[in-house]
C-alpha cells in the first residue's frame, strides 16, 4: 500500500514508558494526526459516493464511481485503522488473500443468476 | 512458550524428562515422525508462524470468518437482484427522507455511515490512548464509540419501522421485486446484530479498564483487539452502503 511507504519513517514505533511485557510483540502506536487525516478522508469519499447517488449518475460511470470509492474506503480502514499496513506480511497475506477465493463465487453466481433471469422469463411472463 | 510444549504428554513431568524428551522431538524431528505422537510434536513444536498475541491473531481469523458470512449475503443479494424478471426497488427512493416538504434520497443512510465513520474514529483514538497507558482516556473513547454505534442502531431501528410500516416484508413489497425485502432484512439485521454485540464488546472492556484490570500486566492490547472488531464493522458497512444502497 502506498500509505505505507509514504509513511513509513514516520511511524517507527514509540517507546512505551512502561517495560512491554511480551518483547515480540510490536506496538501499534502511530501518531494520532495520521488518524484524523484518515478519518477525514472517509468522510470526504463517503460524501463523494453519497453524491454518486445524489447527482443520479447512471451506467459504467456509476458503477465504476461505486466501487472504486468502496475499495478506497475499505483499503484505508484496513490498512491504517486495523494496522494491516504495519503487520508483517505472513498475517496480512493470511488474512487478506483467502477471501479473493470469493471472486470465484461471485463469478459463479452472476453465472447462475443469468440462468435464474433466463428461466424467470420463461416461465413467469 | 516452555519447551514442555514440544510434547504435550510430557508437561507434568520433570524438567530432567522434559529435556529428555526435548532430545527424542528432536531425533523425531530428524527422522520419521510416528503416529499421534508425531502429529502432535509437528503441529505444535514450539513453532508460531504470526508474530502477534493469539488473541489478535484469533480475531483477525475470526473476521476472516466474518468475511466470509457476509459475503456469501452479499452474494446472494447479488444472485437474487439480478435473478428477478421483476424490477428492483429504487434504493434512492425507498430510503429517501421527506424533511420540510422537500425529498433528499438515502439522507438518513449518509448520517449512518458519517455516524459509524467517526466511531471508528474514535476507536482508533481510544487504541492510542491505550497504548499510552492513558486508561481513562482509552475508556471514555471506547464508550464515546459505543455510543456512537448505538445511534446507529437507533436509526436503523428507525429505517426498520418506517420499511415494515411502508409495507415492506421479507416475503414481497409493494414496490417491486419480492426479494428486496429478503435481501435487505437480511444484511442489514446481521450487520445491526454485529453493531449491538460491539456495543456490548466495547462497553466491558471500557469498563475493566476503568476498573484497573490490565494495571498489573500492563497489557493494553486487548483495546486493539476490541478495536479490530469495531472497524470490522465499519468495513462491512462501506461494502453495504455501496453494493445494497447505492447500487
Amino acid at each position: 500500500m502506498d500509505v505505507t511507504q509514504s509513511h513509513e519513517p514516520v511511524h517507527q514505533p514509540v517507546q512505551a514508558p512502561v517495560q512491554e511485557p511480551l518483547a515480540h510483540q510490536q506496538h501499534q502506536q502511530h501518531p494520532i494526526g495520521l488518524y484524523v487525516k484518515v478519518w477525514i478522508a472517509l468522510f470526504v469519499l463517503s460524501t463523494m459516493s453519497y453524491l454518486v447517488d445524489y447527482y443520479q449518475f447512471h451506467g459504467l460511470l456509476r458503477w465504476g464511481l461505486i466501487i472504486m470509492l468502496m475499495l478506497i474506503k475499505a483499503g484505508l480502514i484496513v490498512a491504517v485503522f486495523m494496522h494491516m499496513a504495519w503487520e508483517r506480511l505472513a498475517l496480512a497475506c493470511a488474512i487478506l488473500l483467502p477471501p479473493l477465493c470469493l471472486l470465484v463465487l461471485v463469478a459463479l453466481m452472476a453465472i447462475e443468476a443469468d440462468q435464474m433471469l433466463l428461466t424467470h422469463g420463461l416461465f413467469f411472463r | 512458550m516452555s519447551a514442555s510444549w514440544a510434547n504435550p504428554l510430557s508437561a507434568r513431568r520433570s524438567a530432567e524428562a522434559a529435556a529428555a524428551d526435548r532430545v527424542v522431538g528432536r531425533a523425531v524431528a530428524a527422522g520419521a515422525p510416528a503416529g499421534w505422537r508425531g502429529l502432535i510434536a509437528d503441529w505444535s513444536s514450539d513453532r508460531q508462524a504470526f508474530k502477534v498475541s493469539w488473541g489478535k491473531a484469533m480475531m483477525w481469523i475470526f473476521l476472516l470468518s466474518d468475511t466470509f458470512v457476509f459475503s456469501c449475503f452479499l452474494t446472494g443479494y447479488m444472485t437474487v437482484r439480478t435473478g428477478s424478471a421483476v424490477p428492483w426497488p429504487n434504493a434512492s427512493h425507498v430510503f429517501s427522507l421527506n424533511i420540510g416538504g422537500t425529498e433528499l434520497p438515502l439522507l438518513l443512510i449518509a448520517i449512518m455511515t458519517f455516524v459509524l465513520i467517526t466511531s471508528s474514529g474514535t476507536m482508533a483514538m481510544g487504541v492510542n490512548f491505550a497504548y499510552r497507558r492513558d486508561r481513562v482516556n482509552a475508556a471514555t473513547m471506547m464508550i464515546l464509540t459505543a455510543g456512537l454505534g448505538e445511534t446507529f442502531v437507533g436509526m436503523q431501528a428507525f429505517e426498520w419501522t418506517k420499511l415494515i410500516l411502508e409495507g415492506v416484508r421479507p416475503w414481497g413489497n409493494p414496490m417491486g421485486a419480492a426479494q428486496f425485502g429478503s435481501s435487505f432484512f437480511m444484511i442489514t439485521g446481521f450487520h445491526g446484530l454485529h453493531v449491538t454485540i460491539g456495543v456490548i464488546y466495547l462497553l466491558t472492556v471500557a469498563v475493566r479498564l476503568l476498573r484497573g484490570r490490565y494495571e498489573k500486566t500492563g497489557n493494553y492490547q486487548i483495546v486493539e483487539i476490541a478495536g479490530l472488531y469495531w472497524h470490522f464493522v465499519d468495513l462491512v458497512w462501506v461494502f453495504i452502503f455501496a453494493l445494497f444502497y447505492l447500487w
